[in-house]
């Protein structure tokens, strides 16, 4: 007994259990250290999720206003109905450098109606705010009501990419001095028009709208034709991958013996998957358009590589909604005297749907914002005209909002970055919706056996 | 008669197929569906399978085959004679090709009707002006030759567009025939519709494989005339790429994969950090409420277009870290860099590492955990020693997979990295990708006869030989370790 409790006293802990010895303490601290680790990287990701949706919101709203001058202007039947027919077919002869003049004069009135006086400005830089496509502009709107001529109209006309950038703080005093393109002077002009209400900045609806436009005017470049044709490719590849898709998981999930064959198209579908999409515009290059002779920039062309690219995106995760099925269903079905494909169509399939049609929108979501595989089928042309209607349409040229982007990163005018970075805000809003539509889906649809 | 009209009228038979199947099974049991084998629908379906299939099909192969036909049969026609100094057999057929599209379009639209576009020749000059005021060039330097054989090339399309309209049809009306006539109460209508849908399934799964023979056949078949005209020594071991659209161009591959495995290593270096520790974060310390938040968010990078990360390179961090390392240091000046197109990429494959090896972090079985857990070690313990050495194969296939999606990546570098191809250390200078040249090398005119232009072909072989050889390991690699612990 004695000896117990004198062994026990020999063997005290050198220190309580509560109080943390120097070891136990080092292994804390590396306890903690690693999970700061985990958390860091977690936040370095969001991180970076969180500056790219800075950066591109940042430089991209922008788009969303446009600088207009509100200038009236003197339709003189001088200029543009010499002979006073007001035939639209004859006016037609009078080019936009006819309208020019037209937007030179109102300027130069405005300016003495106003009492503006800005040291070192020609009538020519007055006329320079106004963007090169007003005179376009208004050439149509005479043509379209000839009623106009000889009247003094007020027209919102754009303003010139660089006045609209000193409005948007990417064009200063400074960097006017610098700049062939602007001069000071017109800045002063500006900020004058502006103090007398003649200019403001408005929603650009023309940015979703209207045709892309070129080099030297951005403030006119818009986003109508790349909506057009990716919408016209969207068209194309939903017409085309969810039967292709669907039809192919039935079989696969279903009907396929086990045999080296369909092991063979297994291992093949998931490797499809992860070849890289650049190949995809190879082949699109090579069979579509070189073999079978379909046009080039062709939302058509476009639609069936994307079609061949998503369809791996929308058989995986068919099969696994199919999978998900329990047996029992199919069992019971067969039990009353269904054939396989009555119990798969009538029974399986339905149950499978929503998970089906959750992997297909994830998959056209990610067929939107396919790029590279575009530029090889010569997707990135200046296209100017809108497609027709649908099917004809699928052969015109149009251009596709990634590959709209891109373009426009091509561009020297900085004012294109701001475009480019508006034009992606479009997209993500595509992008946005479908995953929502997708999630919703999800959440409202599926079930758990 | 065009393709369309002939579709039409192929649907148009099988609707009828449809209905007078479906009549005469019923006519046959006068009206008592309970007589018949199958439900009357399957009477209907059997005879518009019959109508339809079997012609649409003929029809979808004559589509494809056309043009190789009809090309070949018309340059057997070109002689030797015809091919201009400097030319070659494939630019004069393109010409034919060019000058017979000129002609259907005016035909199309009226300008000339289809006796005046046979009767070319004559008046050559006279038609081709009016063409021209149309938008429709035909070239001037266009010989005689050329026009005949555009009429040639015509008129074999326009037959083998007529021949192939009446078999499609005959063989849509004997399809009806046949469904009808053997539509009987006896007849397993039903059986037979399943066969032909099965059949249907089948050709849908083997597009899959399609598609990836159309990728390789199409690649290889470019890529050996390009090794016809270039050693495929130069290009698989030279070091200077220097294309040059008058000929004589060095197109030595190594200086595009330098780049393209520099900036993966990059991305790499900073997915694969930054994707495991989240990754281990979120399946073995975070809340669930934390997590339910965090791994969406983290999957959102996996969403984004490339387009979108290659702008964000392109305005942003390519400009800081000229600005605040690569000038400072002095170490380039450019803000397309290998360092910018990396770090942009690695952020890209986070999502790909994180969640590839959340889910395989989460298959290690929690026993094991217990286990190290019930010999005193802690949390961070734990996981070095035990969840990480087995979850490790599938932590290696995942970034395998990450790399291979690196390799293949195309936008960012197109915007983040620059166009000069160059072999050097220093991560802040321009360099390119095997993806980049591919590009530039297809986009703009081509000339598919011209070696600049195939090379392209050849290095989107060695692509997709490169990304499908990590691929495919990978997968072994998953596979394998899933068997381990199921």
């Amino acid at each position: 007994m004695t000896d117990l409790s004198t062994n026990a006293n020999a063997g005290q802990p050198k220190a309580s259990l509560l109080a943390a010895d120097a070891r136990t303490m080092r292994r804390n601290k590396a306890e903690a250290r690693f999970r700061a680790y985990g958390l860091g990287a977690v936040i370095v990701a969001l991180l970076a999720l969180a500056m790219l949706l800075i950066s591109i919101f940042g430089n991209g709203l922008s788009a969303f206003t446009q600088t207009r001058v509100h200038l009236p202007v003197t339709i003189a039947e001088a200029i543009v109905d010499k002979k006073g027919t007001r035939d639209p077919e004859v006016m037609k002869k009078v080019t936009t450098i006819g309208y020019g003049k037209l937007i030179k004069a109102a300027m130069v009135d405005l300016i003495a109606k106003e009492g503006i006086v800005i040291e070192g400005l020609s009538d020519k830089d007055a006329e320079a705010i106004i963007s090169k496509e007003a005179a376009a502009t208004l050439r149509d709107e005479v043509l379209a009501n000839p009623d106009l001529i000889g009247q003094t109209v007020t027209f919102d006309l754009l303003a010139n990419g660089r006045i609209d950038g000193y409005f948007k703080g990417r064009v200063s005093m400074e960097s006017a001095e610098l700049d062939s393109n602007v001069s000071p002077a017109q800045l002063h002009l500006a900020d004058a028009l502006k103090d007398k209400g003649y200019l403001s900045k408005t929603f650009n609806l023309d940015f979703i709208t209207a045709p892309d436009a070129s080099d030297q005017r951005p403030e006119a470049a818009g986003l109508g034709v790349a909506i057009l044709g990716s919408v016209y490719m969207m068209l194309v590849v939903l017409l085309l991958a969810p039967p292709i898709g669907v039809a192919a998981s039935i079989y696969l999930e279903e009907f396929a013996p086990k045999n080296k064959f369909t092991d063979l198209i297994e291992v093949n579908i998931a490797n499809l998957a992860a070849v890289p999409s650049i190949v995809f515009g190879i082949l699109g290059l090579a069979i579509f358009i070189n073999f079978a002779g379909l046009p080039q920039s062709a939302p058509i062309v476009g639609g069936l590589v994307l079609t061949l690219m998503t369809l791996p995106r929308v058989i995986i995760p068919a099969r696994a909604a199919l999978k998900a099925v329990p047996p029992s269903i199919r069992d019971a079905a067969l039990g009353v005297g269904a054939s396989k494909m009555q119990s798969v169509f009538h029974h399986v399939l339905p149950l499978a749907a929503p998970g089906i049609l959750t992997g297909l929108i994830i998959g056209l979501a990610q067929a939107l914002g396919e790029t590279a595989p575009l530029l090889l089928i010569g997707m990135v042309a200046f296209v100017r005209e809108y497609p027709g209607a649908p099917f004809d349409g699928l052969f015109d040229p149009a251009s596709a909002l990634p590959v709209q982007v891109y373009n426009w990163t091509q561009r020297a005018d900085p004012a294109f970055v701001e475009r480019a970075s508006g034009a992606i805000i479009v997209l993500l809003a595509f992008l946005v919706v479908m995953n929502t539509l997708a999630i919703i889906l999800r959440r409202r649809f599926e079930r758990r056996w | 008669m065009t393709a369309a009209n002939v579709l039409l009228v192929v649907l148009i038979l099988a609707a009828l197929g449809y209905i007078l199947g479906r009549r005469r099974a019923l006519r046959l049991v006068k009206g008592d569906p309970r007589k018949l084998h199958s439900l009357p629908g399957y009477y209907g379906w059997n005879g518009a399978m019959f109508t339809a299939l079997p012609a649409l099909f003929v029809m979808v192969v004559w589509l494809f085959l056309r043009p190789v036909l009809i090309e070949r049969s018309v340059g057997e026609m070109v002689s030797d004679a015809m091919i201009p100094e400097g030319s070659s057999h494939s630019l004069v057929m393109s010409d034919v090709r060019r000058v017979a599209e000129g002609l259907d379009r005016a035909v199309a639209n009226g300008t000339l009707r289809a006796d005046e576009a046979d009767a070319l020749v004559d008046g050559l000059s006279a038609v081709r002006d009016r063409l021209t005021a149309l938008g429709i060039a035909i070239g001037s330097n266009v010989p005689e030759e050329t026009t005949t054989l555009a009429q040639a090339f015509r008129h074999k399309t326009a037959a083998g567009n007529t021949t192939m309209a009446g078999i499609v049809v005959l063989l849509a009306l004997a399809g009806f025939g046949y469904a009808v006539l053997r539509t009987s109460p006896e007849f397993r209508a039903r059986n037979s519709v399943e066969q032909g849908l099965k059949l249907l399934l089948i050709l849908c799964s083997v597009i899959a494989i399609a598609t990836t023979a159309g990728i390789v056949f199409s690649m290889l078949f470019e890529t050996a005339n390009f090794f016809k005209q270039y050693s495929w020594t130069e290009f698989f071991f030279g070091t200077t790429w220097s294309p040059n659209f008058r000929g004589n161009s060095d197109l030595g591959m190594l200086p595009l994969l330098w780049g393209t495995l520099y900036i993966s290593l990059i991305a790499l270096l900073v997915a694969v950090p930054i994707g495991l520790f989240a990754a281990i974060y979120m399946s073995e310390y975070a809340s669930p409420k934390f997590r339910s938040v965090a791994k969406p968010l983290i999957e959102v990078l996996a969403g984004i277009p490339t387009i979108v990360y290659g702008l964000f390179a392109l305005v942003t961090v390519g400009p800081m870290l000229r600005d605040y390392f690569a000038q400072p240091l002095g170490l380039g000046e450019s803000g397309s860099s290998v360092m910018t197109a990396g770090l942009v990429m690695g952020i890209m494959i986070i999502p790909f590492v994180s969640s590839l090896s959340d889910d395989i972090i989460n298959a290690v079985p929690q026993s094991l955990r217990d286990g190290s857990f019930g010999l005193g070690a802690t949390s961070s313990e734990t996981i070095r020693q035990v969840v990480i050495p087995a979850a490790l194969p599938g932590i290696v296939g995942a970034v395998l997979l990450a790399a291979s999606r690196a390799i293949g990546e195309t936008m960012i570098v197109v915007l983040g990295a620059g166009a000069a191809a160059r072999m050097d250390l220093n991560p802040f200078e321009a360099m390119t990708t095997i993806t980049v040249k591919i590009v530039s090398q297809l986009t703009g005119d081509t000339d598919f006869a011209a070696p600049e232009t195939l090379v392209a072909f050849a290095l989107g072989l060695t692509l997709f030989v490169l990304t499908l050889g990590l691929n495919v390991l990978a997968l072994v690699i998953v596979r394998k370790y899933r068997e381990q612990y199921e």
